[in-house]
């Protein structure tokens, strides 16, 4: 698998996304910078990492949604491409229009950092094909609370594209949705940190599987 | 010409923020404060003196960028 981990001003989870995928492909990702107007060709997929671009300023990933790069990652993800955006990337995503909905300030008005219980929603995407019934990822944010419009959230559930739920609700989001997939179920957006949990030095496994599961489903597809 | 933008969440969206805000004003002995929304206020100073053009420009920045029109409703004032 050919990855790719964008870097904006302010992320700072590209290194661990790096060594999550480096770990699971045994080929080290491309870096691309957020001022980049093009992708390296031949990319199986493109990983948003977590952080705090561009400060958080006007609205969490609104800034970044709007960088040189991510034209190029749109055209990508309607091509058919693979594109992860994990905490901040999930809420640039949204904001890049790739997603649906809106990731407001927690509804507790804390940051949380912990690790999280999260029930696997649906097996049928690239990225939880390869996963069990649940999984631990660490959660670190402050502006995670999942809403969209009742139309939307219907909308979601009847296409199954609730990929990730909370086990205990930790910021308030509707339906405790904590990742969603796009129509086409090639881009997937989740709060949760997959590459954070993925060495026992950091207190978990679980983020191995996800990142081998991607790799096997994207061998067998 | 200086255009104000007025980015507020629209009706129905629960604001975690103004509800702290509104408790906090309780908690000072602030009585009868039904219900508190926050949002945001962003001057922009533009080339043009032409009013019209001013807020057609201000409110295409506004769809584009400046409010999520997922969660947030817009006005534009000249000033």
């Amino acid at each position: 698998m050919k990855a790719a981990v964008i870097t904006f001003p302010g992320s700072n989870c590209d290194r661990d996304m790096h060594v999550g995928l480096q770990r699971a492909t045994g080929i080290a990702p491309q870096s691309v910078w957020h001022k980049d107007t093009s992708i390296p060709e031949g990319l199986d997929l493109i990983a948003v990492p977590g952080g705090f671009s561009f400060g958080d300023y006007l609205r969490c990933g609104a800034i970044a949604a709007r960088a040189p790069v991510m034209n190029a990652v749109v055209d990508f993800a309607k091509r058919g491409g693979l594109v992860l955006g994990v905490c901040n990337g999930f809420q640039i995503l949204i904001e890049a229009g790739l997603l649906p909905g809106a990731l407001m300030r927690n509804a507790g008005l804390k940051y949380v950092c912990k690790a999280q219980t999260l029930r696997v929603a649906t097996h049928d995407s690239a990225f939880t094909a390869g996963l069990g019934d649940t999984a631990t990822y660490a959660i670190a944010h402050h502006d995670g609370n999942y809403i969209a419009d009742d139309e939307e959230l219907a909308r979601l559930m009847g296409e199954d594209r609730i990929a990730f739920t909370y086990e205990g609700n930790p910021n308030g989001s509707q339906m405790d949705i904590a990742g969603i997939l796009s129509e086409n179920r090639r881009v997937l957006g989740m709060m949760p940190h997959p590459e954070r949990m993925n060495d026992p030095a950091l207190g978990g496994t679980d983020g191995e599987r996800f990142f081998n599961g991607l790799v096997g489903a994207l061998e067998t597809a | 010409m200086k255009v104000r933008v007025d980015i507020t969440l629209k009706p129905g969206v629960l604001d975690p923020q103004g509800e702290a805000v509104r408790h906090a004003l309780g908690a000072l002995g602030f009585e009868g404060v039904n219900g508190v929304r926050q949002g945001k206020v962003i001057v922009l100073d533009l080339a043009t003196d032409d009013e019209q053009a001013a807020l057609a420009q201000a409110s295409q920045m506004a769809e584009k960028l400046l409010a999520n029109q997922v969660i947030e409703n817009f006005t534009v004032t000249a000033i």
